[in-house]
């Protein structure tokens, strides 16, 4: 920007920490157009001044030293399409945590002007966007999560498109006659008003439906997706806005359960073949005399399925009160390791103890074998009643839980990358290693279920234990592809009540993203960011890293391997940035140069000055709230270090240590969020990502002959506010140890 | 666009549901109105030190929807306020809301001097009134909005004089008074959430009596940094940390006495509490006595670490009594599995207390359809639906899921709008 306002806050004991009367000077030397200050400039009379200087002398950009830019950001909101703010953090970073009036403390602030001065300058103005944003949203599997959402999606006024596998809607669904109670009293089964459903879908008007059909191709990105549909009759093409993916879960394959007797006997059934069964007219004659359920049939069990499926034990009490309704002569019987009815469905379970007769009996299942005649009998270990017991029954039912129908996009994209390699076949060792990456995920191989052309690959990344979500605690709905929202039992398992609110709650998500994208807005987490990534394409070397490395494969590649960015599919965090090698990628207010020139502006003092310099890169989402939280509590911290908050680690640029280094920075600290499995990066891989980097940087230090001390990585979640001065002590500690940087003065 | 939709949709209750069901429909270019009762917003996660299974801090996901929440013109929080009247209609509800006084207004920039000379304490709601806390303060130290309360009543006009006085940004007004407003909203969404079944019901497990037995939601705060003891897990009775510590699970629940219902996270909240003890206390034994663990999903993987790791018993079994004896605390349990009555001791005891909803007897302007256990019922047809714990007992990301849906539900019932 080049017409800058400096505005400085004296009051909340920023005045009284530091001498402000020469600030005025420098920031009118480091281009400042305006200066003033005010002893709360978060009161009416500071907005005003503020607000008349943009006005009077027609500032563009904003550069306000007061507190920590999480605090009064409603009072400083100004219109991001017309004036860059850049605050300075004077508050928590200078006067709550360091000592009034001294020295170092001056410097410190007088550097944090300066580089906010120096940031500033460099940002630039977002763009409105211009896009034509579609507002169709395409449900993908119309069991009932894709039905509710469909349902949803149509009801806040935008037009769906449904597609289905199958030739009829409903699905897992329509193999069951009850659902487990949701209404009170909860001590009966519910009917299944699927049909319902199913007809006020097809009857909308504003729902199109495609059965028997599957997706054939997605291009492009959210609000301009170019769907075509595979139908029994040919092609449809189309556009669409968001897509939810809501193509459920199959049972696991019972097959493998042999040693509980499947496919030995023809009276060891699963629980869904019971449901089949039950819709069909009952059980068929003789009637069993005893049958007893197996709940956690492959569930909770290293060789099956290590999750619990959650829905299974309660699905077994349905099917014991539908049984002993329609056969009371019955006996039934119920296996289980921890019997789980979470919720109001105690009521239930109670309802069937008390009304049922039934038998429930803890214990772990070792086998069921097929006896002469027609008896199966059930070994158990662990159950109450003794180390050792067995139990003779009819008919058998395995409580089989759920596995998603997910495909994984990466191992599909490996696959396909593989593929070409061996086709390339350029060297005997490359087309080795690539014959062993193909065996490894052939069976991928036709799992296709979006078809995205997207460069990570066609389908949505998955997770642990195949489901494609990203954040399932806070935010359970995102995912790592824009737009595109994962629903019902494909995204953890559940039983119908929950699918049914998932439907909706990811209809809400669908149309958010259109309703930001029409907006030309980010959505999540950086929701309502108006600014987009540029590329500076011909200094671009075709490196990949920028495509590979996105979290959301917001970047596909030409034939050459030039980046193509989808501004809609990308959620600003940077991790492009952080990745390019050329320092092509910027944002309007956050970009390689703009922090290079933060990092410039610091004053590094001579060798023996005896004040050496450090920077600490702050991922803003938890480093830098943690930080203010210390300073809130007015803890204090070596006050030679200057923090620099960044969007996530991933959005780090290695250059900026090596541009700090080189300037006679004595060492740079980054701190961010958790990585591993158990993720806390609201951009999944950036933490992650940073770490890998880094050992790159190591190396750099090793060939400059610097100490590798000087760079140094660490994680810190939200709430551990009382490591912040603890690491940045140490730090500071250990390069006061380790010594000046030698490349001081060159 | 039909006549309701400049009507706001009115959210009730900021907890984790409140506020998920209010950025999701503003996200979606509705304008919403969040109210909370008390001075912050973000309810009971934020008083936890972790979520399970991720073992993650609470405060991490909330600091992405505050951000959410100021980035967008279309939500309007009010905290200290209730909803104390309201009357159906055709279009929506015509409610009115009664905001507490402000005696500290949102020209408060938390920079805390008022704190420093305000010589009054007390005790401390966030930390369950174990600590004592200035009457004027920071309501917690992640509050938002940040802007410090003022507990009036409790303080002599000294008190208050002084508090007045120490402020520099004319943010005190001690003649505040409660302020009312009426207006019509376009259908509204019920978050009220819930509060920790009564510890002083369960007297045959001392909890009431004996120090050392404490609720799950005493043992957050004691893990938590800004807890009563500054993160340090120790016995209430002598300040040591415990070196025995039970859980005991259902502790009134599934229980007809008490509660007749499963709250779904108590298993849970215990196992993470597991491990907040013996990251802490190395030389801890934990036994957790159970009923049935519930740990249902990926929440699986919780309890099969904490099974797996050192210094953690599992016994099922039924705790029928606890009673002091010799500086500690003997339980008495039912061991199902090895069919007899066995005796143990423990220097902490935690009880796995459940969830009673708010709306059992709060809430009654809105006459919403209510289940026996005192959890609520969509009402499509008047436009309001219900979400988080005052639906069902259940867990973050369960309440996260129905508080977005419940917002569509709104946004359906409000109409189609369209358009940010």
């Amino acid at each position: 920007m080049d017409k800058v306002g400096l505005f400085l806050c004296t009051g909340c004991e920023i005045g009284a920490a530091i001498n402000t009367e020469n600030i005025e000077e420098l920031a009118k030397e480091r281009g400042a157009k305006f200066f003033a200050n005010h002893p709360c400039l978060c009161s009416e009379e500071g907005i005003n001044l503020i607000h008349n200087a943009v006005e009077n002398d027609g500032l563009n950009g904003l550069c306000i030293a007061a507190c920590s830019h999480r605090e009064k950001t409603e009072e400083f909101r100004v219109n991001p399409l017309k004036i860059s703010m850049e605050r300075v953090c004077l508050r928590e970073q200078v006067a709550w945590t360091h000592k009034p009036n001294d020295e170092d403390t001056q410097m410190l602030a007088e550097d944090l002007l300066k580089m906010g001065l120096a940031r500033i300058a460099k940002n630039e103005l977002p763009a409105a966007s211009q896009e034509t944003i579609d507002r169709t949203v395409l449900v993908v599997g119309a069991g009932l999560a894709g039905l509710q959402a469909a349902r949803a999606a149509a009801g806040m006024g935008h037009p769906v498109v449904l597609v289905e596998k199958q030739a009829k809607l409903g699905g897992y669904l329509n193999r069951v006659k009850t659902l487990v109670p949701e209404k009170p009293p909860y001590d009966s089964p519910h009917p299944n008003n699927l049909a319902d459903i199913v007809a006020e879908v097809e009857d909308h008007k504003t729902i199109k439906i495609f059965k028997g059909s599957k997706i054939k191709s997605i291009q492009g990105q959210p609000g301009q997706f170019d769907v075509v549909v595979q139908t029994a009759s040919g092609e449809e093409n189309f556009k669409a806005g968001a897509v939810i993916q809501a193509t459920g879960a199959k049972p696991y394959d019972a097959d493998k359960l042999s040693h509980l007797g499947y496919g030995k006997s023809p009276r060891v059934i699963t629980s869904h073949e019971l449901e089949d069964l039950m819709s069909q007219g009952g059980l068929k004659t003789p009637l069993p005399g005893r049958v007893v359920f197996i709940q956690c049939a492959g569930s909770r069990d290293e060789k099956h399925l290590r999750y619990c499926s959650g829905e299974c034990c309660a699905t077994t009490l349905k099917q014991v009160a539908t049984l002993h309704a329609s056969h009371p002569q019955v006996e039934c019987a119920v296996m289980y390791r921890d019997f789980r009815a979470p919720g109001q469905l105690e009521h239930f379970y109670a309802s069937v103890q008390e009304k049922t007769g039934c038998m429930f009996t803890r214990g772990e299942v070792e086998s069921v074998e097929t006896l002469d005649g027609d008896k199966l009998r059930i070994q158990m270990q662990n159950s109450l009643l003794g180390e050792q017991v067995s139990l003779e029954a009819d008919m058998v039912v395995l409580a089989t839980g759920m596995v998603p129908v997910s495909a994984d996009g990466e191992a599909i994209r490996e696959l396909q990358d593989a593929r070409v390699r061996i086709n390339k076949n350029e060297s005997a060792t490359q087309v080795e290693e690539a014959k062993k990456i193909e065996a490894k995920n052939i069976h991928h191989e036709g799992t296709e279920i979006l078809n995205l052309h997207y460069r990570q690959g066609p389908d949505m990344p998955v997770l642990s234990y195949s489901f494609p979500d990203s954040h399932y605690i806070c935010f359970p709905y995102e995912t790592r592809r824009t737009g595109i929202y994962a629903a019902g039992t494909l995204r953890a398992p559940m039983d119908a009540a929950q699918a049914s609110e998932d439907g909706w709650g990811a209809a809400m998500k669908a149309v958010q993203c259109i309703e930001a994208n029409t907006h030309g807005m980010a959505v999540h987490p950086r929701a309502g960011d108006t600014s987009i990534a540029s590329f500076f394409l011909q200094r671009c070397t075709q490196c990949k890293r920028c495509t590979e490395e996105c979290p959301f494969g917001t970047l596909n590649e030409d034939k050459k391997g030039t980046p193509e960015y989808f501004p809609l599919r990308c959620r600003r965090c940077g991790i492009c940035l952080g990745a390019c090698p050329e320092r092509i990628i910027s944002f309007p207010e956050y970009s390689v140069d703009s922090v290079a020139s933060m990092i410039k502006a610091i004053e590094v003092p001579e060798e023996d000055e005896e004040k050496p310099r450090m920077i600490a890169l702050l991922c803003e989402n938890d480093a830098i709230p943690a930080l203010d939280q210390a300073a809130g509590r007015r803890m204090q911290w070596n006050p030679w270090i200057r923090i620099i908050p960044v969007r996530c680690l991933g959005a780090v640029n290695t250059v900026w240590i090596a541009d700090s280094l080189s300037r006679g920075i004595d060492g740079v600290i980054l701190i961010g969020c958790k990585s591993g499995d158990d993720y806390q990066c609201h951009y999944i891989r950036g933490s992650e990502l940073a770490k890998t980097r880094m050992t790159n940087v190591q190396e750099t230090l090793d060939r400059l002959t610097l100490e590798s001390e000087r760079v140094q990585v660490h994680e810190l979640s939200h709430n551990e506010f009382h490591r912040i001065p603890e690491l940045l002590d140490a730090f500071a500690e250990t390069i006061e140890q380790v010594g000046p940087n030698p490349y001081k003065g060159f | 666009m039909n006549a309701t939709a400049k009507h706001p949709l009115l959210v009730v209750g900021a907890g984790i549901a409140g506020v998920t069901a209010a950025i999701e429909a503003a996200e979606a270019g509705r304008e919403v109105i969040l109210l909370e009762s008390e001075p912050s917003i973000g309810g009971r996660v934020v008083r936890n030190f972790q979520y399970f299974p991720k073992l993650c801090p609470p405060t991490c996901g909330m600091e992405i929807n505050i951000k959410r929440i100021e980035r967008n013109p279309r939500i309007r929080v009010l905290t200290q306020t209730q909803v104390t009247k309201a009357s159906a209609d055709a279009q929506g509800w015509q409610v009115t809301l009664t905001r507490k006084p402000q005696y500290i207004n949102d020209n408060c920039t938390a920079c805390g001097e008022c704190e420093k000379v305000c010589t009054t304490k007390v005790p401390d709601p966030v930390n369950l009134g174990l600590s004592q806390v200035p009457a004027a303060r920071l309501y917690h130290k992640d509050a938002w909005p940040k802007q410090y309360v003022l507990d009036k009543a409790a303080c002599p006009q000294s008190d208050l004089d002084a508090v007045a006085g120490a402020c520099k940004y004319n943010a005190v007004d001690l003649n505040a008074q409660p302020t009312e407003e009426t207006l019509a909203v376009s259908a509204v969404v019920v978050a009220t959430g819930w509060k920790p079944y009564p510890l002083q019901n369960l007297t045959n497990l001392g909890a009431g009596k004996l120090s050392d037995v404490i609720s799950n939601a005493h043992m957050e705060r004691l893990a938590v940094k800004a807890g009563p003891t500054a993160g340090k897990i120790l016995r209430p009775s002598d300040g040591q940390p415990p070196k025995k510590v039970a859980f005991v699970q259902c502790a009134g629940s599934r229980d007809v006495n008490h509660l007749p219902y499963c709250s779904g996270v108590c298993c849970l909240a215990s196992l993470k509490q597991a491990t907040y003890v013996r990251e802490q206390i190395p030389e801890s034994e934990v036994t957790i006595y159970y009923i049935d663990r519930r740990t249902p999903g990926r929440n699986e993987d919780l309890l099969l670490k904490v099974a797996g790791m050192e210094g953690v018993k599992m016994i099922k079994g039924k705790v029928g009594a606890i009673e002091t004896q010799n500086n500690s605390l003997k339980l008495k349990v039912e061991d199902v599995e090895a069919g007899k009555l066995i005796e143990a001791d423990a220097d902490l005891v935690v009880l796995a207390t459940g969830m009673v909803p708010n709306l059992k007897d709060d809430m009654k302007v809105f006459d919403l359809p209510k289940d026996s256990d005192g959890f609520g019922l969509d009402n499509p047809d008047k436009k309001i639906f219900v979400a988080g714990v005052t639906r069902r007992p259940e867990d973050v990301a369960a309440s996260v899921r129905d508080a977005t849906g419940a917002a569509a539900k709104a946004c359906v019932a409000q109409g189609s709008q369209g358009g940010l």
